[in-house]
């Protein structure tokens, strides 16, 4: 499997991203967004950070870089790709993904972890996952807060487009486990082909028990299968 | 030709900043405060004189990079 990580200036998770990667033998390149033409992979990497200062909106700015018309290609054509952070935030720009992620509901910057529950383990990130295993990642985020109209949440839930909930350590999702004020505790959530995750926890800070934890390496074990 | 654009939140869309301004407000003493929005301020100069062509730009500026449609609303403005 060969990948791509996206560097914009104001990433700052992206050689995170890429330890990660090569540690599960995932052959990666990182590519400058100034760049016109993306290397033949199967996955982007869109990283968390702080991607153009977060100037206008978060990830706006990034989401109209040179290199991104050929992700979107990439994504259209079924190749995939993962956004951490503000990664997620960038595709959410790009409209490859539904919705917005607006300041958390409470105006602080969170850097912590939580639990997450796996909803869908049906797709190329997640397969390696129990169905509704709860796991602990971090997050680090200001705008994390998702959003959608109702129509546009009813139809995620129903096609069990939600990858990821917060939920408190025995698995309840209830308003006291939700960080940030997302819709429905939403954390992370699929395209209808499932060949796009979005998510804001970091799964690449938690690939090592000595770096407090191994809960993320299962979703690299995941895109190696696929 | 000098433009202006405020970009602000829908209605349904919870503004954190702009309820903080209003609890603030509040504090200070101004009992009458009723609701406060914030949003964003845009001046655009373009060099098009034709009224009707200018809309058609300024309208896909805001559509496709001011704003975010899916969580806010856009007013434009023509200067003189």
């Amino acid at each position: 499997m060969k990948s791509s990580v996206i560097v914009f200036p104001g990433s700052n998770c992206d050689r995170d991203i890429k330890v990660a990667l090569e540690k599960f033998q995932i052959k990666n390149q990182m590519v400058w967004h100034n760049e016109t033409n993306l290397p033949k992979c199967d996955l982007v990497v869109l990283p968390g950070g702080f991607s153009y200062g977060d100037y206008l909106r978060t990830g706006c700015i990034a989401s109209k870089s040179r290199i991104i018309n050929d992700v979107i290609e990439h994504g259209k054509k079924g190749g995939l790709i993962l956004g951490i952070c503000n990664g997620f935030q960038i595709l959410i720009e790009t409209g490859l993904l539904p919705g917005a992620l607006l300041r958390n509901k409470k105006l602080r910057f969170l850097s912590k972890n939580v639990f997450l529950k796996v909803l869908n383990t049906n797709n190329s990130f997640c397969s390696n996952y129990k169905s509704k295993e709860i796991i602990e990642l971090t997050i680090a985020h200001n705008e994390g807060n998702y959003f959608g109209s109702k129509d546009l949440i009813k139809r995620l839930e129903e096609n069990n487009l939600v990858a990821f909930k917060y939920c408190d350590i025995n698995g309840d999702i209830e308003e006291k486990s939700n960080p940030n004020g997302s819709l429905n505790n939403i954390a992370g959530i699929l395209n209808e082909k499932k060949n796009i995750l979005g998510m804001m926890p970091h799964p690449e800070r938690l690939i090592d028990p000595l770096l407090s934890g191994e809960d993320g390496s299962l979703l690299f074990k995941s895109l190696l299968k696929s | 030709m000098k433009i202006s654009i405020t970009v602000t939140f829908k209605e349904d869309v919870l503004d954190p900043q702009g309820k903080v301004v209003k609890q603030t407000l509040k504090n200070m003493g101004y009992n009458n405060i009723e609701n406060v929005r914030q949003g964003k301020y845009f001046e655009i100069e373009l060099n098009e004189n034709d009224r009707k062509k200018s809309e058609k730009i300024i309208d896909d500026i805001c559509k496709n990079l001011l704003s975010n449609t899916v969580i806010e609303n856009y007013k434009i403005n023509y200067n003189k």
